[in-house]
């Protein structure tokens, strides 16, 4: 076997992880180019991108398992197969969020257009844009990129906080189009939650490479730095 | 009452060869602490030094300190027959007293050390034996059968309540369940997790899923050294050494 068989399993989980992380930020991209183009056609794409990255959500969970089970990992390749599963968890709940952006979408585009004081692209394309740093971290093994994907969610929390002030002032002033306020505010929560998944990704990465938890701002364990 | 084993610079040859150099490690009292290492690191001989069992073998030497509590065992007035009496050891195959009943096998040592009345046998036998989780299962067969008569798991509990009998404060294993089934292997490991309440347990393992489930410390040794020794989940899910990871990741050798 065995080492050999190991892996080839652990390279199986990694490339499925990537093809999942791949389809969670084409799901986002969809859900924010069908909110921005009001198309409902690529709105309604997303509920499909959901489905597959759920299957995949599915058999990733199944491969980490028999991993484990099967190979009992130690160390590296244990905090590597057990980072996978959590990283999993978080694109499958990226694809939720695209979901989410794409119900409200769809919704807007039953509604008046309406031009609001939000730059939702641009938001889009931040945290989006720590998902493929976080993924291209994880493929790398580089935890000063996850580092720096850290770093980025600031930025998101702070759109997210400006969308709400602008959003609320305007909902006050013009009552009227509450509807579509709200909906625009929910897509800004939904992007920021999938900058805070993005975050927990980099977070994974980290203690897969150095062995050191820094959920929360700590370092749980001792660095151990020799990987990278 | 269990006690913590100081060792500092030792050092261990068969011959002229060297098979430790110079290892020094505290072991906690009242833990399991798990020795592991690829085979001729120096595991088995480590331990078998820790009761003077190393000097027995023709031409083997010990130097260094080994402080077992406050005894320092290779000091001179020391003496290899009480130590041993402190330090009890339980090797990989189940080595019962062939032709003894099972609870002679028990009180031998006992016996040994001057104690013959029945009464007094009796409880120390059902108490080891009871401690070593064998008691039920020979209760009633005590002195119609022979300790060779019973399963690899049996005996090797058997050899355990022996060890147990003469009351050590420290009990060493040299693979302990290598040569038992699964079900034998999990009875040894629960035991060896209910005996560390009140004795100090040193277990010498090529199973490292065996360290990991039964030790609260573990010791990676390489060529005669000790390379690091740590809380066990933090040897198997962050060591600090990379010799330590490469080992227990199987990138080793």
């Amino acid at each position: 076997m065995t080492r050999t068989r190991f892996q080839q399993g652990m390279d199986e989980l990694k490339q499925k992880l990537l093809m999942m992380g791949g389809l969670a930020e084409q799901a986002v991209d969809r859900a924010v180019e069908g909110y921005r183009r009001r198309d409902l056609k690529l709105c309604n794409s997303v509920f499909e991108s959901e489905s597959a990255i759920n299957r995949a959500e599915r058999q990733i969970d199944e491969l980490a398992l028999d991993l484990l089970a099967m190979q009992q990992p130690m160390a590296v390749d244990l905090r590597f197969i057990t980072a996978c599963m959590k990283i999993n968890g978080d694109l499958e709940r990226v694809g939720d969020q695209a979901v989410n952006i794409a119900e409200r979408g769809i919704e807007l585009i039953g509604l008046p257009h309406v031009d609001l004081p939000v730059d939702i692209p641009r938001m889009a394309a931040t945290a989006a844009g720590m998902i493929r740093r976080a993924l291209e971290a994880f493929i790398a093994g580089n935890a000063d990129l996850a580092e720096a994907v850290l770093k980025m969610d600031d930025i998101v929390d702070r759109m997210d906080d400006e969308v709400y002030i602008a959003l609320v002032d305007r909902m006050h002033n013009n009552p009227e189009i509450t509807q579509q306020a709200l909906d625009a505010l929910l897509i800004s929560r939904n992007l920021e939650r999938v900058a805070d998944h993005a975050t927990n990704i980099a977070e994974d990465v980290i203690f897969w490479v150095r062995g050191a938890d820094v959920r929360h701002g700590g370092d749980h364990f001792k660095s151990f730095s020799s990987g990278e | 009452m269990a006690v913590g084993i100081k060792v500092q610079n030792l050092k261990a040859w068969f011959g002229k060869t060297q098979a430790l150099h110079g290892i020094t490690m505290d072991v906690a009292p009242g833990k399991a602490t798990a020795i592991i290492g690829p085979s001729g690191c120096g595991k088995s001989t480590f331990v078998r030094c820790l009761n003077r069992m190393h000097e027995t073998i023709p031409d083997a030497r010990a130097e260094g300190n080994v402080k077992i509590g406050d005894t320092d065992i290779y000091g001179s007035g020391s003496s290899a027959v009480q130590v041993r009496r402190r330090v009890g050891m339980v090797f990989q195959k189940p080595n019962p007293f062939p032709t003894m009943t099972i609870y002679d096998n028990v009180a031998a040592g006992l016996r040994l050390n001057g104690v013959s009345r029945g009464r007094e046998l009796d409880a120390v036998v059902e108490r080891c034996l009871t401690s070593a989780a064998l008691w039920d299962e020979v209760k009633d067969d005590l002195k119609k059968k022979s300790g060779a008569s019973l399963s690899g798991g049996q005996q090797q509990r058997l050899c355990i309540a022996r060890a147990l009998a003469v009351e050590p404060e420290v009990l060493l294993m040299d693979e302990p369940a290598s040569a038992l089934d699964p079900i034998s292997t999990s009875k040894i490991e629960e035991l060896i997790f209910s005996l560390k309440q009140n004795y100090t347990v040193v277990i010498v393992t090529h199973n490292m899923q065996q360290a990991a489930r039964v030790a609260d410390f573990t010791a990676f040794f390489l060529m005669g050294e000790l390379i690091e020794m740590d809380k066990t989940e933090k040897i198997f899910t962050t060591p600090s050494n990379k010799k330590t990871e490469d080992y227990i990741t199987g990138r080793f050798g």
